[in-house]
C-alpha cells in the first residue's frame, strides 16, 4: 500500500534519511522502531510531504506522491498523528475535530465514513467535553483527539508517531487496544515508537532503524526473541 | 476642555479608531497566520480612496464607487499575493524588501497619475448633515463610520469564533504544517485572507477619504499606527486589533489637541507599557512556528 524506495531526506545540510527502503502491505500495522534522533519522525514527515526527500520514491497505491504538497497527500487518504499530539491550542475539541478537510473521495465504500458522531462514539469524552479547548484535555485524552482528528480526514493509512509519548502505562494499554480497533476497520498504518511493548502488541511486522535507515525487520515474536538487536538499538 | 468639547475629540477619535482597526485587522491576522509582515498594507488603503475618487469623478455615485474600489483593492491582493508574495514566504527580509518597494512604487503610482496635492472625497449624500446628540451636534458621517466599524468588529468576531473558517484560521495562526497535513490547502487560505485583508483596508480608505483627505503619504502614517496596533493587541486576532485601534485612535487624536508635539511618542508609551506587561500583546497568543 505504501513504498517507501531510497528515499533521501535533509535538513539543510545533514543528510537524516539515508537509502531509506521499506514497505507497509495494505490492512497491516507495521511498527518502525529506534531510539531518538534515529530518524522516525523523519520518515513520518517524508510521507506526509512536510519535509520531502531530495531523492528515492515514496509511493502510495501504485502512485507515487513524493513531492506532493501536504495538503494532497493527506486528501489521497494519509491521516497524520503527530508527534507530541499538535492538538490547535486555539481551538475546542469539537473544532479540532471540524476543522480537517473532509474526504473527497467519497465514492468507494468500504471504508467506515468517519463522522463527528463516531469518533465521538470511538471516545466519549470527547463529547462529553466537545466545548472545552483542545489543550485542557489530559495527555491521554489529548492523544484520542489527535487520533480522531486523524480519522476525521476518512484515512485509510494513518501515520501515528510516539502515540504513547509521555502517558501512563493504563494509558498506553488503551492507546494500544484503539490501534487494533481501527485496524479492524481495515486501517493501515504506520506506528512509530519507542515503547517496545506496546508496538510489538500491536504490529504485525516490526522495523527497526538506526541513523537514518533501516538495520533490522522481522516480526514481533522475533524481535521479542532478540535480544542482541534490543539492546544494541532499541536500548531495552 | 468642556465636557463638550472633550466628547467631540472622543468621538472624532473613535471614529479615526474604527478607520484604523479596519486596516489593523487585516494586517493582524495576515501576521499572524501568514507570518508576512506587509509594510505594503497602507497601500491597500491609498488605492482604495483613490480608486472610489476615480469612480465618483466618474458618476458612479459614493456606494457604488466604494463597492468597485473594494472589489479593486482585493484584485490588486491577489495579484500581489500570488505574483509576488508567493515567493518569499519564509524569507523575513525579502518580504520587508518586497513590500517597502511596493509601497514605493504604489506611491509613485499614485502621485503620476492624481498629483501631489492633497485631494478629499464628498461626504455621501444623506450623511452630509449634522446629528443631534442631545447634548452636542456631530457630524453625520462620522457616526456612520463608527457604526460601521463596530459592525465589522461582530462580523469578523462571528466569522473568527463561530465559524468553520474561522476555526480554519485560528488553527493556522496556530500550526500551519499540521493544517496542512490534515488536508487543508493552505495557500488558498493564504490568498483569501490577503485579498480579505486588502479590501478591508480599501474600505477603510473609502470610508476615510472624506474624514482624513488624500495624499501620498497617509498610507505610511496609517501604517505605522496600524503595526502599534497590532503590537498592542496581539497578532492574529481581531479583538486585538479592536481594542488596540480605538486606543490608539483615541489618544492619536486628544494628543494632537492637547499636546501635539507628544502625539506620537504617547503612543509608542502605550506600546511599550503593554509589551511590558504583556509582551504578546493584550490578547495574543504567544509562541507559534
Ligand atoms: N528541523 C530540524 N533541523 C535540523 N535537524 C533536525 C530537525 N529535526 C530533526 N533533526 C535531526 O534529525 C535527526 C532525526 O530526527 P527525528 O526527529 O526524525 O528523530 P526521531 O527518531 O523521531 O527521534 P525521537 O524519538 O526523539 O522523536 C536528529 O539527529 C535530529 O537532530
Ligand atoms: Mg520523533
Amino acid at each position: 500500500m505504501l513504498k517507501l524506495d531510497q528515499v533521501d531526506t535533509y535538513y539543510g545540510n545533514s543528510h537524516i534519511l539515508q537509502r531509506l527502503s521499506f514497505e507497509v502491505p495494505e490492512g497491516k500495522c507495521v511498527a518502525l522502531l529506534g531510539r531518538n534522533g534515529a530518524g522516525k519522525t523523519t520518515t513520518i514527515h517524508s510521507i506526509a510531504g512536510l519535509t520531502p526527500p531530495r531523492q528515492g520514491s515514496i509511493t502510495y497505491k501504485g502512485q507515487p506522491i513524493s513531492g506532493l504538497p501536504p495538503y494532497k497527500i493527506a486528501r489521497r487518504g494519509i491521516g497524520l498523528v503527530p508527534q507530541g499530539r499538535r492538538i490547535f491550542p486555539s481551538l475546542s475539541i469539537r473544532e479540532n475535530l471540524t476543522v480537517p478537510a473532509k474526504d473527497s473521495r467519497s465514492t468507494e465504500s468500504s471504508r467506515q465514513k468517519w463522522t463527528l458522531d463516531e469518533v465521538y462514539k470511538l471516545f466519549p469524552i470527547l463529547k462529553e467535553r466537545e466545548h472545552n479547548m483542545g489543550t485542557q484535555l489530559s495527555g491521554g485524552q489529548q492523544q484520542m483527539l489527535a487520533i480522531g482528528r486523524a480519522l476525521m480526514t476518512n484515512p485509510e493509512f494513518i501515520l501515528m508517531d510516539e502515540p504513547s509519548e509521555g502517558l501512563a502505562p493504563v494509558i498506553i494499554e488503551q492507546v494500544g487496544d484503539i490501534i487494533k480497533k481501527l485496524k479492524e476497520t481495515g486501517l493501515s498504518i504506520l506506528l512509530v515508537e519507542q515503547n517496545f511493548y506496546l508496538a510489538c502488541g500491536a504490529a504485525d511486522e516490526v522495523l527497526v532503524m538506526n541513523k537514518g535507515h533501516i538495520v533490522w525487520k522481522g516480526t514481533p515474536q522475533e524481535l521479542l526473541a532478540n535480544e542482541e538487536i534490543q539492546h544494541q538499538y532499541l536500548g531495552v | 476642555m468642556s465636557v463638550t468639547t472633550l466628547t467631540m475629540h472622543l468621538l472624532n477619535g473613535l471614529a479615526y479608531g474604527m478607520l484604523l482597526f479596519m486596516i489593523a485587522a487585516g494586517l493582524s491576522i495576515i501576521f499572524g497566520l501568514m507570518n508576512v509582515v506587509n509594510l505594503a498594507h497602507g497601500t491597500f488603503y491609498l488605492a482604495g480612496v483613490y480608486i472610489a475618487y476615480y469612480f465618483i469623478g466618474r458618476q458612479f455615485g459614493f456606494w457604488l464607487s466604494m463597492l468597485l474600489s473594494i472589489i479593486v483593492v482585493a484584485i490588486l491582493g491577489v495579484l500581489m499575493e500570488k505574483l509576488l508574495l508567493e515567493r518569499v514566504y519564509g524569507k523575513e527580509l525579502e518580504q520587508v524588501l518586497l513590500t517597502f518597494g511596493l509601497s514605493f512604487i504604489f506611491a509613485d503610482v499614485v502621485k503620476w497619475i492624481w498629483g501631489t496635492s492633497p485631494l478629499t472625497l464628498p461626504v455621501p449624500s444623506g450623511l452630509d448633515v449634522s446629528a443631534d446628540l442631545g447634548f452636542m451636534i456631530f457630524p453625520a458621517y462620522r457616526i456612520f463610520v463608527i457604526l460601521v466599524g463596530c459592525m465589522l468588529a461582530v462580523l469578523l468576531w462571528y466569522m473568527e469564533n463561530k465559524t468553520r473558517v474561522g476555526a480554519m484560521i485560528r488553527a493556522g495562526v496556530d500550526d500551519r504544517d499540521m493544517l496542512s497535513a490534515l488536508g487543508i490547502n493552505i495557500k488558498v487560505v493564504f490568498t483569501c485572507i490577503f485579498a480579505f485583508g486588502a479590501g478591508l483596508a480599501g474600505l477603510s480608505g473609502v470610508l476615510g477619504g472624506p474624514i482624513m483627505g488624500m495624499y501620498v503619504g497617509i498610507d505610511s502614517e496609517i501604517l505605522i499606527s496600524s503595526l502599534v496596533i497590532v503590537v498592542i493587541g496581539g497578532l492574529g486576532t481581531w479583538k486585538g486589533a479592536f481594542i488596540g485601534a480605538i486606543m490608539v485612535g483615541v489618544v492619536d487624536t486628544l494628543g494632537r489637541v492637547l499636546f501635539p508635539s507628544f502625539t506620537m511618542a504617547m503612543i509608542f508609551a502605550i506600546m511599550i507599557v503593554v509589551l511590558l506587561i504583556k509582551p504578546n500583546g493584550l490578547f495574543g497568543r504567544g509562541a507559534h512556528a
